[in-house]
């Protein structure tokens, strides 16, 4: 059988923030770049994040955080990833992303973070590229 | 290679990395799968069809809170259409049942069709074979709702349901191939809309008119509103009466029969289809085709049998 492997990614927003405008139109781009794209919607908890990346099986989990609660969020996911062995999933940040919390965000493990302004093309190469 | 006793145990993450090994067509998932199959068999496997927009989604999500208040582990299997330009896939029908990811007695999937026609890929089918050996009592598969070709869910299920809504068409809709053939149950979702009444009425209708021989199952229509809840406890109730009614006089063990036949049919077209093609493509007369097509000359209808032509098939032993 012939393999056919595509990029599989859980889009997701954690927390209270209510804006999904942008989480969506990635979600639309990454499909016509050939991805699958699983949308889990608005207000997910943590919990729900590690239970549905584990059932979908996906390469990369890709959150949307606007509320300045990227840090936390992000670190606290890491340890549950790990936790859960979810080893192989690679996990990705976009949203309201100050420019100096970067460094910080590839210190706890994030593997490509894409603030806001980020174009579609960068976000596809971006993810692609986490596959090389 | 996955270690089988961690998918038997339902262990979600060795179960979800299998499923994506079948959905990847990576070759080491077709041993693995022979080794679970002994181990499946015990779930009882609903299809859910209907077009878009009626409310499969919602349905399912309300169906699932019914069947865990009955304590059983339920499985789901949620395909949508890839789309044909990108390959690429939206996977949304998980976000109308997300309120159950944190339960660790639900196990949601989504899948895309990649490319396969009738909605249902043929990874699904084994994709539900895992949830089964992984202990899952009740197994959903819901599939891209397109209508009349999605029929061929009832070539995996034990029991079918057929969503549809008020106001929806002339009822000519619902006596095209396929569709009524293949109902279980008819749940006739958004039941608060107008016309609701006149639509049970022509479901009932044509459901009467379908050939029926004794002791078989008569199809049930049942209302509800998915997003309040109503109706969901009697339609889960109905799954579970016509569950039972394939458990008597050896029903379910002929169904199961025939999946099984037609999942070996199945596998068998596709091998020899995977296998003739490969030889095929490698040959002389299949490039020279190719380079006739190029240069305009010769119909591809009389080109095809020329290259069959050079077909024999010689190791089979007939009677």
């Amino acid at each position: 059988m012939a393999i056919n492997k595509k990029i599989r990614i859980l889009i997701a927003k954690p927390g209270l923030d209510g804006h999904d405008k942008g989480a969506k139109v990635v979600a639309l781009a990454l499909r016509d770049a050939g991805m699958e794209v699983i949308y889990s919607g608005l207000h997910q908890t943590l919990d729900q994040i590690i239970q549905s990346a584990t059932q979908e099986a996906v390469d990369v989990i890709g959150l949307s955080i606007m509320s300045g609660a990227h840090l936390p969020i992000c670190q606290k996911l890491k340890a549950m990833m790990q936790e859960k062995g979810l080893v192989h999933t690679k996990l990705t940040v976009g949203g309201v992303i100050p420019h100096q919390d970067i460094p910080k965000l590839q210190e706890i493990g994030v593997a490509a973070v894409f603030p806001g302004g980020t174009s579609f093309e960068d976000i596809i190469k971006g993810i692609n590229s986490l596959f090389d | 290679m996955l270690d089988i006793n961690d998918i038997i145990s339902g262990d979600q993450n060795t179960g979800a990395r299998m499923i994506r090994l079948i959905e990847d067509r990576d070759p080491s998932a077709h041993e693995v799968l022979k080794a679970i199959y002994p181990h499946s068999g015990r779930a009882f496997i609903i299809g859910i069809t209907g077009s878009p927009g009626v409310g499969k989604s919602t349905l399912i999500d309300a169906l699932i809170a019914e069947f865990r208040r009955l304590d059983k582990k339920i499985g789901i299997i949620a395909v949508d259409p890839s789309s044909p330009i990108s390959g690429g896939a939206i996977l949304g029908d998980r976000l109308r049942m997300q309120r159950h990811a944190a339960d660790p007695n639900v196990f949601i999937r989504s899948m895309a069709s990649r490319g396969q026609k009738g909605g249902l890929s043929r990874a699904a089918k084994d994709a539900v074979l895992v949830l089964d050996a992984m202990g899952y009592h009740i197994i959903i598969i819901e599939t891209a709702g397109a209508g009349q070709t999605e029929v061929d869910v009832a070539g995996i299920a034990h029991s079918v349901g057929i969503v549809t809504i008020p106001g929806t068409g002339d009822g000519i809709q619902a006596i095209k191939a396929g569709i009524l053939e293949t109902g279980d149950v008819f749940i006739l979702n958004k039941c608060d809309r107008p016309d609701a009444d006149a639509a049970e009425f022509e479901l009932n209708m044509m459901i009467s008119m379908r050939p029926a021989s004794p002791g078989s199952w008569k199809a049930v229509v049942v209302k509800t509103r998915a997003l309040d809840g109503t109706g969901v406890k009697e339609l889960a109730q109905v799954f579970l009466s016509h569950y039972a009614f394939l458990n008597q006089e050896g029903r379910l063990e002929k169904k199961k029969k025939e999946i099984e036949l037609r999942y070996f049919q199945g596998l068998v077209t596709d091998l020899v289809l995977e296998k003739t093609m490969a030889a095929l493509e490698t040959s002389k007369a299949y490039r020279e085709a190719l380079q006739k097509i190029e240069l305009n000359g010769t119909d591809p209808l009389s080109l095809a049998e020329t290259v069959m032509g050079g077909i024999t098939i010689s190791n089979f032993n007939s009677p």
